[in-house]
């Protein structure tokens, strides 16, 4: 598949915007165990919900420019029985909903009990918004990458790897975002985020080894012969019909040579695994810098995965466009 | 979209015309919305095409609108060069008066001095009409470089020929054997008959070297070296002669195998028919006055005498003492040798397939015969039952003919179907209106240079078929009088002319100089003539004085072509959706296998900007240039217009023939011949712009021989002679001209240095040898043979300005067989360098399973030069599409120094299909780019400017 | 129910493109259009187009196949491209099972694209929405027309009527006996798509002559090779040698 840059952004911004209110809401759970220390909840959930939305609201914008008429949104809600793309588009703004007031309830100090639960557990609003909230999130996560895994015949997508690799990439993202942005704001947290984005960079690079190693196996269960429905082992296109390119041959082709292809495998499989590892681990005490820097090479290594991952998929119809004359 | 209950027809107003995308003339309906055209589909009442339509012809509307259109007369500015594209626009007024002064000094003095060429040959009855009655000899049409070859070898022998002549009856046959056939000529009929056919459990095997279109459904392909078709032929002869596959009655009825040859060598009238007498008058048609040797009575009778049966085989003597051979004796003799084995060393086609070819058209003809109830008397007044059909049917067209042997082969060809009994008869081949003609056809060109005078019509036709050295058009010292060398001793039986030599000669001033060239629609200084950077720069060239060689140079054509650009005065034609038009009897009509059928073009939207139809600039020029058919005798103008012209003109004052057949007589009732009818144009109008005219059954076959038809055909003047056309297995003709240059008999005798040419290939046998360019290779240097075809989706150089056409042809490559290719290391899509003797070009290829090892091909005329059709310059045709013209020479080295047209000695068909390559694989650093390349063409004035997105006139969906 | 689809026979379509541009002709102007082209007149023009002819090599010299391939929309019965669409613009009518795209609902996602296997639809560049053959929808229910103008201008322009179109679900139609007796297949039916067009294969006709077939009783050489007797007066050993 041709890699768009608006769904390569969606995707990965709005996979650490989902990662990063996960990662609040785990702290927010563990400081109610008293298993963290509490943090300070305006900078920390307030200000770090803000930040999630404004990734949030940036996947948003930039899915815009993949859509031809965008005006014409609103429709997408419509078809939620059968779409996963229409899912997403409902839960996608139910997300950046609940994740404002989430915000917003910790921003205003909004934590009137609302009952208790066993264990002298209170429950408060965020509480609920957070657990609402996380729901959210991994449906998001679900819509998002059912969007690709529910293609039966893009066989590289079509696993449940694919959902397994957006909740661990968008969870890993997020982590790292969120341990460097408790550098700034609840330097107590630091280590246990930065501990969970480790263990979740960890998951994600076997995750998305698993999917490499998958995908580099995988007999294409279209051929030449089922496409045009001819039984012979040689069997060679001589035109496709047109010479001057079509949206079949603009869509569906990364255009790339294999060297490019390999290339930026190896470059996300740095950048997004063992770097941020290795800057996570050193930046555990709370080095704003490496922290930073973390997040910053995983999403830039995101960015090429996410490229990746569309490139890699071989879409059956271009067995229909191999040459032309 | 939405569902259609919402939409509306979004169509107003339907008028139907006849197509002119590509020669074919399908029937068309043409759907307006606001007057513009929006959608063109085929006419189902129309007997051509029955509702169908090809792609070109669904992409009119693109054609119509095309940015590439000329819309002003235009004049090249003073001092700019030819080629250079500076012109200014001028009126029609001030283009007419320059000419009409030109052209009225030209044919006061010498109207040699004017030449006419045209590219399109179905508009010849009237520009050849011009030609003549201004008195010059130079006028042709394409059909020297299309494929006269296939009108000639066949005309010669059986009087008819394919395409608009004659064709495959696909209805009843059951093995359908296609030779040498792209995907163009007679596309949509052919189409149609040849799915019915294969539907019909029909046998169709395709004999080319390349498997494409139609050959691509062919149950069986028999890929062939080009150029070895005679071989091929000569053989499957041999085969089905010697198994006694022949249909002997019908050669011993209607062609002349018993007819008795005299074969004494020392005798004047060796290598003639023997007769009873000497005819007394020269008349168009063949007495019958030869010889049978009787098999009851064993001696020599007249042919076709009651009872009487000939020996086929054998040698007689007669009474005194004159050794003589049936003409099938000589043929057997002839074919002796050209065993199956011999030709699969020359085609590369296995002997047993050559067999199993002859086998299968042999057994299916005579086995499957087919028996019509129709009754029909022959020319001897004997009734016949029934009409046989043996159903073995042929196609074949410039595949045969574009070789410098292709004349033979296609004599070779005529008489294979004629052996096969298979001549306008059911499932065979098939003659339509007004052939079969006699052989040969009786229109004649002056013989003396004496016929050409000043201020006088040309005392005989243009173009003409001769039968004997003394119809040749040359001066006393045998030198040509036409500039084309046509119908001269270099190129005897050129009866479309030699258009492909038409700029050298002027250039060279061999024969002569000339002043005006005007050429109608032909791109002769790009895909329509060989040798196309040299005839550039002929067209441009200046002599000491600095006067162009060729002085004054006027092209009308409807676009922006690369020939446009050379033009002094340029003359803006309409497209055929803009004009009125005949597709006429005394052309090449659209005759179906049961009668005569005629058509015309209405116009279906008024004329863009200033263009005229070139029929109108004719009309206009001959009545200023006042020649007789266009003025009355006190000298004013007889015609108001070119309709006017096609309602009133009369081949003679009362002869009741004109252009169109259909609806003559004062109130249209009569048809075929009639007085002019003032409302024929609305009479052809309400009738889907056709006329058919279907003869009863017992005239639709066997019309050679048919009494009932060739009577009719002479009330209906269609012919003079009521005479049986036999088939001329042997050629008199052809051994006319070899006994005149062997230095015997009493006809005009060929200069000394064509004397041996003469003698070797006017053989009145069919034989093979190797083309003229290939005598004249090295072969081992210049392995490969390289060809062109024309693909389905566009018509010649004329779509690339199509804007949805040009998305399916945007350039193209070389095809080479994938072995072919690896030996020289070329992987596919490689740029690679394809060299002839001529010159070279960079191109790129792709690799092949569907050609022949020894053949390269492309697409012909999808490359262009940069900027031409006012595509930009930088598009793939000009930059990655190339042109194989530059591979090919106009001419050939001769005897002595002379310089000799590439072409058939016999005919002058141009031998596009000989030319020899060989590739390599361009350098790494070569840009890729095609070579050669030229400067780059400019808009003219007036052209509308070119969009770079089309949302065809910008009309949005409600 | 009813199911409209094309079949295609391969053993007639000499691939001369007659469909593909008569498609665009139609549905450029009719209420599918209009089909815009890029570069019409520059470099690598391309355009939105409804259906394809394509061309494929099968084998190797000599024993060469050329196939030409039309392909456009197959209007699976169950088509992938329609569920995916999340605002419902893609769809598959009910009454006769094609399957269409609402222009004014589509958003121009492309996801319909994505979900179909053999690259069947088209995002028009200019109006950026998704575009596809509609079986000219627009023509064959418009009784305006003639019922032999009511049919796609594809199949009507067809010069080889390689082109079929008819009611699969209706047994007796002209479409059904085509499929069920002369081979017809579906495309990728790994996909369990169930297009509603189908294909028709390539047949051979030959023609199996035995050898003592060649040769009959009235073999004109029988004849022919009779050749006339000498006369009786001319010269024998009689006349020359006693033994």
């Amino acid at each position: 598949m041709h890699p768009a840059f608006s769904v390569i952004f969606l995707t990965t911004l709005i996979g650490a915007a989902q990662g990063l209110f996960l990662a609040l809401f785990t702290a927010q759970t563990y400081a109610a165990f008293k298993l963290l220390p509490q943090p300070d909840a305006h900078a920390f959930y307030g200000q770090g919900s803000l930040l999630a939305l404004v990734l949030l609201v940036a996947g948003l914008v930039a899915s815009f420019f993949h859509l031809g008429h965008p005006e014409r949104a609103w429709r997408t809600a419509t078809k939620w029985r059968t779409s996963w793309l229409s899912r997403e588009v409902i839960v996608l703004p139910a997300f950046m909903g609940v994740v404002f007031l989430y915000g917003l309830a910790h921003w205003l100090d909004w934590h009137p009990l609302l009952m208790t639960l066993p264990g002298e557990l209170p429950l408060d609003p965020t509480a609920i918004l957070g657990v609402a909230g996380t729901v959210l999130a991994f449906a998001l996560f679900l819509c998002t990458a059912m969007i690709y895994a529910c293609l039966k015949f893009l066989a590289e997508w079509h696993s449940p790897l694919t959902v397994i690799n957006y909740v661990l990439l968008g969870g890993a993202s997020g982590f790292s975002l969120a341990a460097a942005f408790a550098a700034f704001t609840a330097p107590e947290l630091v280590s246990f985020l930065a501990g969970w984005a480790a263990i979740i960079t960890l998951l994600g690079l076997l995750g998305r080894s698993a999917s490499l190693y998958r995908n580099a196996r995988l007999k294409p269960k279209s051929t030449l012969q089922t496409a045009i429905g001819i039984k012979h082992p040689r069997i060679v296109q001589k035109t496709q019909g047109f010479m001057g390119g079509s949206f079949n041959t603009r869509e569906f082709f990364h255009g790339q040579p294999v060297a490019v292809l390999r290339g930026i495998k190896w470059f996300f499989m740095l950048t997004v695994f063992p770097l941020p590892l290795l800057l996570l681990v050193s930046g555990m005490q709370g080095t704003v810098g490496l922290l930073v820097a973390a997040f910053v090479v995983q999403y830039v290594g995101l960015l090429a995965e996410r490229w990746f991952f569309f490139a890699q998929a071989n879409h059956p119809q271009n067995l229909y466009y191999q040459s032309i004359a | 979209m939405q569902d259609a209950k919402a939409t509306i027809s979004p169509l107003q107003e339907v008028k139907t015309t006849t197509c002119y995308m590509c020669a074919c003339r399908c029937g068309i309906r043409v759907h307006l919305r606001d007057g513009v055209v929006r959608y063109i589909d085929g006419n189902p009442d129309h007997p051509l095409n029955q509702g169908v339509i090809c792609a070109k012809g669904s992409s009119g509307i693109m054609k119509q609108y095309s940015p590439a259109r000329l819309l002003k007369p235009l004049k090249r500015k003073a001092g700019a060069e030819r080629g250079a594209g500076e012109f200014e626009e001028i009126e029609w007024e001030e283009a007419f008066a320059t000419l009409a002064e030109r052209l009225g000094k030209i044919r006061a003095t010498d109207p040699k001095k004017f030449a006419l060429f045209t590219g399109r040959d179905q508009m010849q009855a009237l520009t050849g009409m011009f030609a003549r009655q201004f008195g010059t000899p130079n006028y042709a049409a394409h059909g020297g470089f299309c494929s006269v070859n296939m009108a000639a070898g066949m005309i010669y022998t059986i009087g008819g020929s394919f395409w608009e002549f004659g064709g495959p009856d696909l209805d009843r046959a059951k093995l359908f054997v296609m030779i040498g056939t792209a995907e163009d000529h007679h596309s949509n009929p052919l189409k149609i008959a040849l799915s019915k056919f294969k539907r019909d459990g029909g046998r169709f095997i395709s004999i080319n070297p390349v498997r494409t279109g139609y050959s691509a459904i062919a149950d069986e392909w028999v890929p062939i070296r080009p150029g070895t078709d005679g071989a091929l032929l000569l053989a499957i002869i041999h085969e089905i002669i010697a198994t006694g596959l022949y249909d002997r009655d019908f050669l011993v009825k209607y062609s002349n195998a018993g007819q008795l040859v005299n074969v004494s060598e020392s005798n004047d009238e060796f290598g003639f028919f023997v007769r009873t007498e000497v005819p007394t008058e020269e008349a168009c048609y063949e007495p019958q006055d030869k010889l049978w040797w009787d098999r009851n009575t064993n001696r020599a009778v007249v042919t076709h005498e009651a009872d009487a049966d000939p020996y086929l085989l054998g040698e007689f003597t007669l009474k005194d003492g004159t050794r003589v051979k049936p003409a099938f004796q000589l043929l057997q003799e002839r074919v002796k040798d050209y065993t199956p084995e011999w030709a699969s060393q020359i085609t590369g086609i296995a002997a047993e397939v050559i067999r199993q070819l002859a086998h299968e058209m042999g057994v299916t003809a005579r086995d499957q015969k087919i028996e019509l109830p129709i009754a029909w008397t022959d020319s001897w007044g004997n009734e016949h039952d029934t009409v046989t059909g043996n159903p073995v049917a042929f196609h074949a067209m410039r595949g045969l003919a574009a070789h410098s042997n292709g004349f033979q082969t296609i004599r070779a060809l005529a008489i294979l179907m004629s052996l096969l009994g298979t001549i306008d008869r059911p499932g065979g081949f098939r003659h339509k209106a007004p052939f079969p003609r006699p052989i040969p056809p009786c229109a004649r060109t002056p013989n003396d240079p004496r016929g050409v005078q000043p201020n006088r019509p040309l005392d005989g036709m243009p173009l003409g078929w001769p039968s004997d050295p003394d119809d040749l058009f040359v001066n006393d010292d045998g030198s040509p009088v036409r500039l084309d060398k046509a119908f001269s001793w270099e190129y005897p039986l050129s009866v479309h002319g030699l258009m492909h030599n038409a700029i050298t000669n002027a250039w060279r001033g061999d024969p002569y100089r000339i002043d005006t060239l005007l050429i109608f629609m032909a791109n002769m200084s790009w895909n329509s003539t060989m040798n196309t950077a040299e005839v550039r720069q002929m067209l441009n060239d200046k002599d000491e004085n600095g006067e162009f060689k060729i002085p004054f140079l006027v092209v009308c054509d409807a676009f922006h072509s690369e020939m446009t650009a050379y033009a002094d005065l340029i003359l803006p034609d309409t497209t055929y959706l803009e004009r009125h038009d005949v597709m006429s009897m005394l052309d090449r009509p659209i005759s179906e296998f049961d009668g005569p059928v005629d058509s015309v073009r209405i116009p279906v939207v008024p004329v863009s900007g200033d263009c005229k139809p070139f029929q109108e600039v004719l009309i206009e020029l001959g009545t200023r240039l006042k020649l007789p058919a266009f003025v009355t005798p006190s000298g004013e103008r007889k015609f108001r217009d070119y309709p006017d012209f096609i309602v009133n003109y009369e081949t003679e004052p009362g002869s009741g023939i004109g252009f169109l057949a259909g609806w003559r007589g004062k109130g249209g009732e009569k048809s075929l011949r009639g007085e002019p009818n003032p409302n024929q144009w609305e009479m052809y109008q309400k009738n889907n712009c056709v006329f058919h005219y279907e003869l009863p059954k017992s005239y639709q076959y066997m019309r050679n021989w048919n009494k009932g038809y060739l009577e009719w055909s002479q009330r209906n003047r269609i012919t003079r002679y009521g005479e049986p056309i036999l088939i001329h297995l042997y050629s008199e003709v052809l051994q006319r001209f070899r006994t005149a240059a062997q230095g015997k008999g009493l006809t005009r005798k060929p200069p000394e240095h064509l004397k041996k040419r003469i003698e070797t290939y006017f053989d009145p046998l069919p034989f093979y040898y190797d083309s003229l360019e290939a005598q004249v290779t090295d072969k081992h240097k210049y392995p490969l043979a390289a060809v062109t075809q024309r693909p389905m989706a566009m018509y010649h150089s004329w779509d690339s300005q199509n804007a949805w056409l040009r998305q399916i042809h945007t350039h193209n490559y070389l095809y080479v067989n994938t072995l072919t290719a690896r030996q020289q290391g070329i992987a596919d899509g490689d740029w690679i360098w394809v060299e002839s003797q001529w010159g070279k070009v960079r191109c790129m290829a792709r690799h092949s399973e569907a050609v022949e090892p020894g053949t390269v091909w492309t697409w012909n005329a999808i490359g262009k030069a940069a900027g031409a059709w006012n595509l930009t310059p930088d598009a793939n045709e000009s930059q990655k599409g190339f042109l194989l013209n530059h591979l090919i020479s106009e001419e050939l080295p001769s005897a002595g120094s002379t310089r000799i047209s590439n072409s058939d000695p016999i005919t002058g068909q141009a031998a596009w299909y000989d030319v020899r390559v060989k590739i390599s694989k361009a350098e790494a650093g070569e840009p890729e780019q095609t070579s050669p390349q030229f400067a780059a063409m400019k808009p003219y004035p007036g052209m509308k400017t070119r969009s770079s997105i089309l949302a065809f006139l910008g009309v949005k969906p409600k | 129910m009813t199911q409209l689809a094309l079949v295609i026979d391969l053993n007639v379509c000499v691939g001369c493109q007659a469909c593909v541009t008569s498609c665009k002709e139609w549905n450029t102007s009719g209420s599918a259009g209009p089909m815009v082209d890029q570069n019409p007149y520059g470099p690598d023009p391309t355009g939105t187009f409804f259906n394809r002819v394509q061309t494929f090599e099968v084998g190797e010299f000599p024993n060469t196949e050329t196939v030409h391939f039309p392909k456009s929309c197959l209007h699976c019965e169950d088509p992938p491209c329609v569920p995916v669409c999340p605002t419902g613009a893609s769809y598959k009518r009910k009454e006769d099972g094609i399957v269409l795209v609402d222009y004014d609902k589509c958003i121009g996602c492309k996801y319909c694209s994505w979900a179909c296997p053999y690259g069947a639809r088209e995002l028009d560049e200019q109006q950026q929405v998704m575009k596809k053959c509609t079986l000219c929808v627009d023509r064959i229910y418009d009784m305006t027309m003639t019922e032999d103008d009511r049919k796609p201008s594809c199949v009507k322009a067809c010069p080889t009527s390689a082109r079929l179109y008819g009611d699969i679900h209706d047994p007796e139609s002209a479409v059904s006996i085509a499929i069920r007796e002369s081979g017809g297949y579906p495309l990728m039916p790994e996909w369990g798509t169930h297009p509603a067009n189908h294909y028709l294969p390539r047949r051979k006709t030959r023609i199996k002559i035995h050898e003592d077939e060649l040769e009959r009783a009235d073999n004109p050489l029988k004849v022919d090779r009779q050749l006339p007797k000498p006369a009786m007066n001319e010269p024998t050993l009689d006349d020359v040698t006693t033994w």
